[in-house]
């Protein structure tokens, strides 16, 4: 059976919603049935034949050959099967996923993985604000599963973040990790201001300082820390744009906070960076 | 049947059902492994007073550990699943928690779940981390030294336990070094260990005793010493007798690690001092497994 394939006809000119357009959503239904299928669209409904060519039949394989950053939560509350973007996508991507793998090759919108739960979203391009949060209003952001961004994310990635594992190929805007209270997460670029904001609990693995670290996160030196020997290999795992991390000897510079919340967060390092240099970016090294 | 002179008895070994589970203990090196493992392991004979029998399955290479560092793999039998997870947290408690620069992972992965770090992290008082690494739990508690990382629970198997057999030499030299030929081969079997010092146990017990207390006593037929008062097993020829016992995930494990062990024993054979083996039972009305050393020995070659 070939994929269930879903190809943009034309330019969208406002926002359409695919959360029903998933392998759970579709399952048993016939090509006729889901080209009837209505989707919300500014504030009317359309059908999926005015707004995709559709073609294939296999429901666990879905393929968006669209590029368009107005097709909103695709993927959303998926507990299984594939599904390949084949361009962008807009915003709520994956939210509430539970599992499955959901791929999108370019950039996408505000609130990827919102609250997602569990299987695995790629995102080859950049992610936009709010990654693997909560919708507004909720006290709990993504919960499980594993985010794999090639590129750049957006502000207060892992916002209220429970669970799970959001790695950052790229940079990471400011407000990282922010309200987090449990997961990790991992940048290989720069880190925006404030990372660890209001942090309870949860890992951000970073390869430099962030220039601009809340004061109320303290230094507790460097140490062998045994659980980086597990989460290394699975980290590598999810591609070349993580092959550089490395602690050597498991060693990392450990520091926690938020100290104006509950402080039993960390920020990981792989290399000792001097907290004088923080306060004073001109004083010499001394350690 | 014979096998390079020493005489096999046509007997069986009784065996019983077990609960079982198994831990990897990995540290800075194998030193400090093996004194977490071999502390871990103590006191852990038998089930009659140590709440659970236990032992070092083999050593672990760095390839062969969930953090890449070298370790041991360990054992643990219990008669309840209840007791069995009270000794294994006691015992991982005491005995790797305090270890330094150790580590405890699960080394079963099916089965109903036994506590691991799941109770210990409170140590941390408040300190600990938990973290969700491929689908496992771990536990990151502050310690003196650093980290102690423990997964959160290992599975739990039904096992077997009491496999035994019995090494009849004509003194206690020839008996020892028997036993010990036979143990050495016996620790390349996976899945199986030999809880008693050494591997080797030289008092064998019968069910009851004249003392209304004790629900064992030494097995009187056995003894050398009181061979011409008591009815014995022994004939003259016959100065000592040892006994290996083993525990095992499975029935076949057992009957393969008996059959390594009796092979390496005969091996030194009669010229050697070994005269007879055999082995011990209860007449086959207690334990649902068991090991007919004839057919045993002559189902492997």
């Amino acid at each position: 059976m070939s994929a269930l394939t879903f190809s943009l006809k034309a330019k969208l000119t406002l926002r359409v919603d695919c959360s029903s357009l998933t392998p759970d959503g579709l399952q048993g239904k016939t090509g006729a049935e889901i080209e009837c299928i209505e989707l919300p669209m500014g504030n009317a409904n359309i059908t999926v034949a005015e707004v995709f060519k559709v073609k294939g039949r296999d429901c666990e394989q879905i393929i968006f050959c669209a590029d368009s950053s107005k097709l909103d939560r695709i993927g959303a509350g998926m507990s299984g099967g594939e599904i390949v973007v084949e361009g962008a996508a807009g915003d709520y991507l994956g939210l509430g996923m539970t599992g499955g793998v959901l791929r999108v090759a370019e950039d996408v919108g505000i609130f990827a993985a919102c609250e997602m739960r569990g299987g695995e979203l790629r995102i080859d391009g950049n992610a936009g604000d709010f990654v693997g949060g909560g919708l507004p209003g909720e006290r709990r952001g993504m919960f499980g599963g594993i985010v794999v961004i090639n590129g750049n994310a957006g502000a207060r990635a892992g916002d209220q973040m429970r669970r799970g594992m959001v790695l950052i190929g790229g940079n990471a805007g400011d407000y990282l990790g922010s309200r987090m209270s449990g997961g990790t997460i991992v940048v290989m670029g720069k880190v925006g201001a404030n990372a660890g904001f209001a942090m309870k609990r949860g890992t951000l693995v970073l390869t430099q300082l962030p220039e601009n670290l809340p004061p109320t996160f303290n230094d507790c030196g460097v140490h062998p820390l045994g659980f980086l020997a597990v989460l290394m290999p699975v980290i590598r795992r999810y591609g070349a744009a993580f092959l550089d991390l490395k602690f050597p000897s498991n060693r990392a510079q450990r520091w926690m906070g938020d100290l104006a919340n509950i402080g039993r967060g960390e920020i990981l390092l792989p290399g000792r960076v001097d907290p004088l240099r923080l306060i004073h970016p001109t004083a010499p090294a001394i350690f | 049947m014979i096998i390079n002179g020493s005489h096999i008895d046509d007997t069986f070994a009784e065996a019983f059902g077990m609960k079982a589970t198994r831990i990897l203990i990995t540290a800075h090196n194998l030193k400090w492994a093996y004194h977490s493992a071999l502390s871990l392991t103590g006191f852990a004979t038998s089930v009659i007073a140590c709440g659970c029998e236990a032992g070092i399955e083999r050593r672990l290479d760095p390839t062969e550990t969930p953090d890449g560092r070298p370790g041991a793999s360990v054992l643990l039998f219990a008669v309840s699943t209840k007791e069995l997870a009270k000794q294994l947290e006691r015992r991982v408690g005491q005995c790797v928690l305090t270890s330094p620069t150790s580590a405890c992972f699960a080394g079963i992965h099916d089965g109903e779940k036994l506590p691991l770090g799941k109770n210990l992290r409170y140590f941390g008082d408040g300190f600990q981390i938990a973290k969700l690494i491929d689908g496992k739990r771990y536990w990151r508690v502050p310690v003196m030294d650093g980290e102690f990382l423990c997964e959160e629970s290992t599975g739990m198997t039904k096992a077997v336990g009491g496999g035994n057999f019995l090494i009849l030499a004509t003194d206690q030299a020839a008996a020892l070094a028997a036993s010990e030929a036979a143990i050495e081969a016996m620790r390349k079997v996976r899945n199986v260990i030999m809880p008693f010092p050494g591997g080797v146990v030289r008092s064998g017990s019968k069910v009851g005793s004249k003392y209304k207390a004790l629900p064992a006593s030494t097995n009187d037929a056995f003894c050398p010493t009181i061979r011409g008062i008591t009815k014995s097993e022994l004939t003259p020829d016959i100065g000592a007798v040892l006994e290996i016992v083993i525990d095992g995930l499975t029935d076949a494990d057992v009957r393969d690690a008996m059959i390594v062990g009796i092979r390496a024993a005969c091996a030194l054979g009669a010229a050697k001092g070994v005269k007879r083996i055999s082995a011990g039972n209860y007449g086959g009305k207690l334990g649902p497994f068991h090991f007919h050393l004839h057919n045993i020995l002559k189902a492997k070659p």
